[in-house]
């Protein structure tokens, strides 16, 4: 995906929202402002972990950040496959309360092959952070190589013919 | 709790609207052990290029997994909410599969519950990820009225007020 590499930082995000199933199914936006993202989880009864407080479900708050994560990671570099998740620690802090969530992730260091990456959810208050995420992520390498990773490579395969992203990648 | 859990099967897990949303079911359930599956939808990829499960479902399903294991390990209903997770991703799940976590609460103190779980597609020894987490034990907000014992079985599954 050379091509859409070289597009501005902003529409690749948009672009990459919009292609993402899970993203859209939990309705997650993204803000671009220079090269800050500030993600949004909009409010839906839908992520309700404990009716009974209510409270947010604490994997949604987790699947947000690495989210974040992720696409800060994505905005910051010129690749457009997406770098693999190795391993991430979710502190929760406070309950999340059943109303929009914010987050936003600091990059710590990317290196050739792994990425560090740090991210925190609030709500009401950014300095009362509600979750946070230590990330581990593992860069794809670039795109001219080819596939490499043996997951990457067997899952293109079995989903090959319905991802027009994939075809593009290939050329 | 184990009894009562047992009696409302998935039941207990449906109560969570997020767990209904994903549609989460229980496999299996004993003493501080439970198995829940996510059925694979596409609406779940988190990666078009390579069909893969994204890895918050991951996250979500062993958060839940691991909540109830905490609650089948109880004598009496508690609210519980998750302290931490630390989650490794061994591999990426088959694109087109379920995925299945297997949770053990292999210790309870007076206030904290330590956790381990497994996620898989097919063998629970070829694992997708693994999970190590801790959760508080009565972690009810002092602003919250106390709940009386009498409605515990509706509320049992108080596991993710994160």
């Amino acid at each position: 995906m050379i091509m859409n590499a070289a597009l501005p930082a902003a529409e690749r995000l948009a672009d990459l929202i919009q292609r993402t199933p899970y993203i859209q199914l939990l309705g997650v936006r993204m803000e671009l402002a220079g090269d800050e993202m500030t993600a949004i989880l909009p409010y839906s009864e839908a992520l309700i972990g404990n009716p009974g407080l209510p409270a947010l479900h604490g994997g949604v708050l987790g699947a947000f950040l690495e989210m974040t994560a992720l696409a800060q990671l994505f905005v910051m570099t010129q690749t457009d496959r997406q770098p693999r998740t190795v391993g991430v620690t979710v502190e929760y802090l406070r309950s999340g309360r059943p109303m929009d969530t914010y987050a936003r992730a600091q990059v710590k260091r990317i290196g050739s092959r792994i990425a560090n990456v740090y991210a925190e959810a609030w709500q009401e208050t950014r300095a009362e952070p509600i979750t946070c995420l230590h990330g581990r992520f593992l860069m794809a390498p670039p795109a001219e190589n080819g596939p490499s990773e043996r997951n990457h490579e067997a899952a293109s395969e079995m989903q090959s013919g319905s991802s027009p992203v994939q075809a593009l990648a290939a050329t | 709790m184990l009894t009562i859990l047992k009696d409302m099967g998935s039941e207990a897990l449906q109560a969570s609207p997020q767990a209904r949303a994903l549609g989460f079911t229980l496999v299996a359930l004993d003493r501080a052990e439970a198995t829940v599956r996510c059925p694979y939808r596409p609406e779940l990829v988190g990666d078009v290029e390579t069909g893969v499960v994204a890895g918050g479902v991951v996250t979500t399903l062993l958060d839940h997994t691991c909540g109830h294991a905490v609650l089948a390990a109880l004598d009496v209903f508690r609210v519980i909410a998750t302290l931490d997770l630390r989650i490794d991703y061994l591999r990426a799940a088959e694109p087109g599969l379920d995925i299945l976590a297997y949770a053990q609460c292999y210790k309870l103190t007076r206030s904290v519950a330590f956790v381990r779980a497994v996620a898989f597609d097919r063998d629970r020894d070829d694992p997708v990820a693994t999970v190590q987490a801790t959760f508080m034990l009565d972690s009810s907000r002092p602003s919250r009225p106390a709940r009386s014992a009498s409605k515990v079985t509706a509320k049992s599954d108080g596991e993710q007020p994160v």
